[in-house]
């Protein structure tokens, strides 16, 4: 039933004109015990989604602040199997749709199949594979779609045309539309008439809801991109603010961004 | 019946499962018009002119098929043939693919480059053309080998390329592949990443393996004009893999050929010091292909470890995957203490000083050579030169200037 929790959230939130607000942060991140709790902060706080990150020795489409969290995680010994083993654990205290976005080798060694059934279990709704591109695919669609997972494509904005028309075709879940050409992280500036460009071709090809992230940090680079999507993903941000107990700032951020999702909506 | 002929990878960029593009999409425009550019200027007649005639005048190919006669006779058994790589340009074999690559991205209308550098000499193999063709290069290098080969920075700084730290993760050659994927994906406009081994997405190992099949090409062309048939035995090291892939290739559907990679098995198999990925590693994703890898039981990618930092990768190429589970070549390694004992044996025999990377293929000879009868023959690919490593060597033997 797992995809089909994050069909009803976006029914949801088009009917209302609300926009989904995604928060990513690192599974493990201050130890296991932690992801609990911040998954908690972050539901009440207002986060319509959130994005467990499995650590990985190399993730290459991370930029500094993921790349430490991830290696925080690593040094306390987390691994894939022990992210999915909590999120089951805790999977009655969780309403908000879970994604999980990994990197595909510690899928591989876990099992595809393995994996698959741990997901459905931990109630995953989606998994995002930076490193999996659309011809990769096939690796892991038969066993997600037997859980009943959605697999979130990214659209880049390097994918032309033809390419998005491709990515959209069968989609699940949303389009993660990446914002800028080049590693997760906050940017002082982002180009929004190219990003406008790029949402609007995918969404002439797709009523997949698209949500926008990757260097989104402030209520402002979220307004400029609100009206043209379903929603946003904040990672670093949330990821360093989380890091430094800066737990307040966060739940500050989180109302902003839902007051002006509402504006913009 | 004849066999089917060799016509890896396939249309998907695979070889069997192997290989592959696994990487973010941001960086699929980027290779599907490599992989275009490369079926059509690659095979353009200007540019295979442009190229052989600077792999002939520049690189100074063709190199030599040099018979190792007191090698040979000190081994007692095959006669050994050596493969000189070492005398081209640089020093090394790397050139013939960054000569490749390069002249590639210029006719792409590409003039920066990227590129990732272990022990320096892909670096400075990339800085050579750059400054030879008036390119741009950006070198990622991890802060522990800039330590170690603080003359190759310097070399590379010296030919106008721009050497960045890398101070992420274990901060060797791995996390330099990082850096320099990252940095190819916030600048995939106007640059092209040179892929210094037969490693990451399609195309680039098969791209690099082709410019690298020199190597095997005049090898079997020459042994031919000496012997007038072909080698018994050809032996490579193997890192990434992208000599020995050169080497091998134009050998592979010659099934009376035995292809024999030689990994770094570092202090031992025993221990967790070597860098022998397909006798030690599993099947896993890295750097966008899918390859035998180091890593831990829950997919984490380990560390490297050889006295010889061009060896020092927690992988092998797509293509070697495939040829070891096919059966058509056969992988061994040798410890550093053999590959160290080689160096010296190759040094004082033929008044040749050695790599340490080619010192594996070397010490994998001396092993082998001596059951072998005179009429047998082997041929060694020596990728490179050793004065890179003299320093280390010197340090490591505890000797002193004035001794």
């Amino acid at each position: 039933m797992s995809k089909r929790k994050l069909e009803a959230l976006f029914q949801t939130l088009i009917k209302e004109d609300k926009k989904a607000f995604t928060a990513y942060i690192m599974g493990g991140d201050g130890g296991i015990d932690r992801l609990e709790k911040d998954l908690l902060f972050l539901q009440e706080s207002g986060a319509d989604l959130i994005e467990v990150g499995v650590p990985f020795s190399d993730p290459v489409a991370d930029g500094p602040v993921i790349q430490e969290a991830g290696l925080r995680a690593l040094k306390n010994g987390v691994s894939l199997e022990m992210i999915l083993n909590k999120l089951t654990e805790i999977k009655e205290k969780i309403t908000v749709p879970i994604i999980l976005m990994t990197y595909i080798n510690p899928v591989l060694q876990y099992g595809l199949e393995q994996f698959a059934d741990a997901s459905r279990q931990g109630g995953i709704a989606g998994c995002i594979f930076p490193d999996l591109p659309y011809e990769e695919e096939a690796l892991v669609k038969e066993h997600l779609a037997a859980a009943d997972i959605a697999i979130i494509r990214l659209a880049a904005l390097t994918s032309g045309a033809e390419r998005l028309k491709t990515l959209t075709s069968d989609s699940e879940g949303f389009i993660y539309a990446v914002t800028v050409n080049g590693v997760t992280g906050e940017r002082a500036e982002l180009n929004a008439a190219e990003i406008k460009n790029k949402i609007d071709k995918i969404k002439s090809f797709t009523n997949t809801p698209v949500l926008a992230g990757f260097g989104i940090s402030s209520a402002d680079a979220a307004q400029s991109l609100l009206p043209s999507c379903e929603g946003v993903i904040v990672g670093s941000k949330i990821v360093q603010a989380f890091h430094e107990g800066r737990k307040e700032e966060i739940r500050e951020f989180i109302s902003s961004i839902k007051g002006l999702s509402l504006i913009s909506g | 019946m004849s066999k089917p002929s060799y016509s890896m990878p396939d249309q998907n960029g695979k070889y069997g499962v192997f290989g592959g593009k696994f990487v973010p999409e941001t960086l699929m425009a980027a290779i599907t018009e490599l992989e275009e550019a490369y079926q059509t200027i690659g095979r353009s007649e200007e540019f295979r002119e442009e190229f052989q005639d600077l792999l002939k005048n520049y690189v100074g190919r063709s190199t030599p098929l040099y018979f190792a006669k007191r090698l040979s006779e000190k081994l007692g058994g095959a006669k050994i043939y050596l493969k000189r790589e070492d005398l081209n340009h640089t020093g090394a074999h790397k050139i013939n693919n960054t000569l490749g690559q390069a002249l590639l991205a210029k006719r792409m209308g590409k003039n920066k480059v990227v590129a990732e550098t272990g022990a320096g000499q892909h670096g400075v193999a990339t800085a050579t053309v750059c400054a030879l063709l008036d390119m741009e290069a950006v070198i990622f290098m991890g802060e522990e080998d800039i330590q170690r080969q603080k003359l190759n920075v310097y070399r590379m700084e010296l030919l106008g390329a721009k050497v960045v730290s890398v101070t992420q993760g274990s901060r060797t050659l791995k996390d330099a592949v990082n850096e320099a994927l990252r940095y190819w994906v916030s600048n995939i406009d106007d640059t092209h990443y040179i892929m210094g081994s037969v490693l990451g997405p399609h195309p680039f190992p098969q791209i690099v393996r082709d410019f690298q099949s020199v190597i095997g090409s005049e090898t079997k062309a020459q042994f031919q004009a000496a012997e007038n048939r072909l080698p018994d035995y050809v032996v490579a090291c193997i890192g990434g893999g992208s000599n020995a892939m050169g080497m091998f290739y134009p050998f592979i559907e010659d099934q009376e050929v035995s292809l024999i990679g030689v990994e770094a098995a570092g202090k031992g198999l025993e221990t967790p010091f070597h860098a022998a990925s397909l006798t030690k590693g599993k099947k896993g994703i890295l750097h966008g292909a899918h390859m035998y890898l180091l890593q831990s039981g829950d997919g984490q990618i380990q560390e490297a470890h050889s006295i010889s930092a061009g060896l020092d990768y927690p992988g092998v190429g797509p293509e070697h995957s495939y040829l070891m589970e096919e059966g058509r070549v056969t992988y061994t390694s040798v410890t550093d203490e053999e590959a160290l004992s080689a160096f010296h044996l190759l040094t004082r025999t033929e008044g040749i000083i050695p790599a340490l990377e080619s010192s594996h293929a070397i010490a994998h000879a001396v092993k082998l050579a001596p059951r072998l009868d005179q009429n047998s023959s082997m041929v060694i690919c020596l990728s490179g030169r050793g004065d890179k490593d003299v320093d280390t060597i010197r340090k490591m033997e505890g000797r002193s200037e004035h001794e």
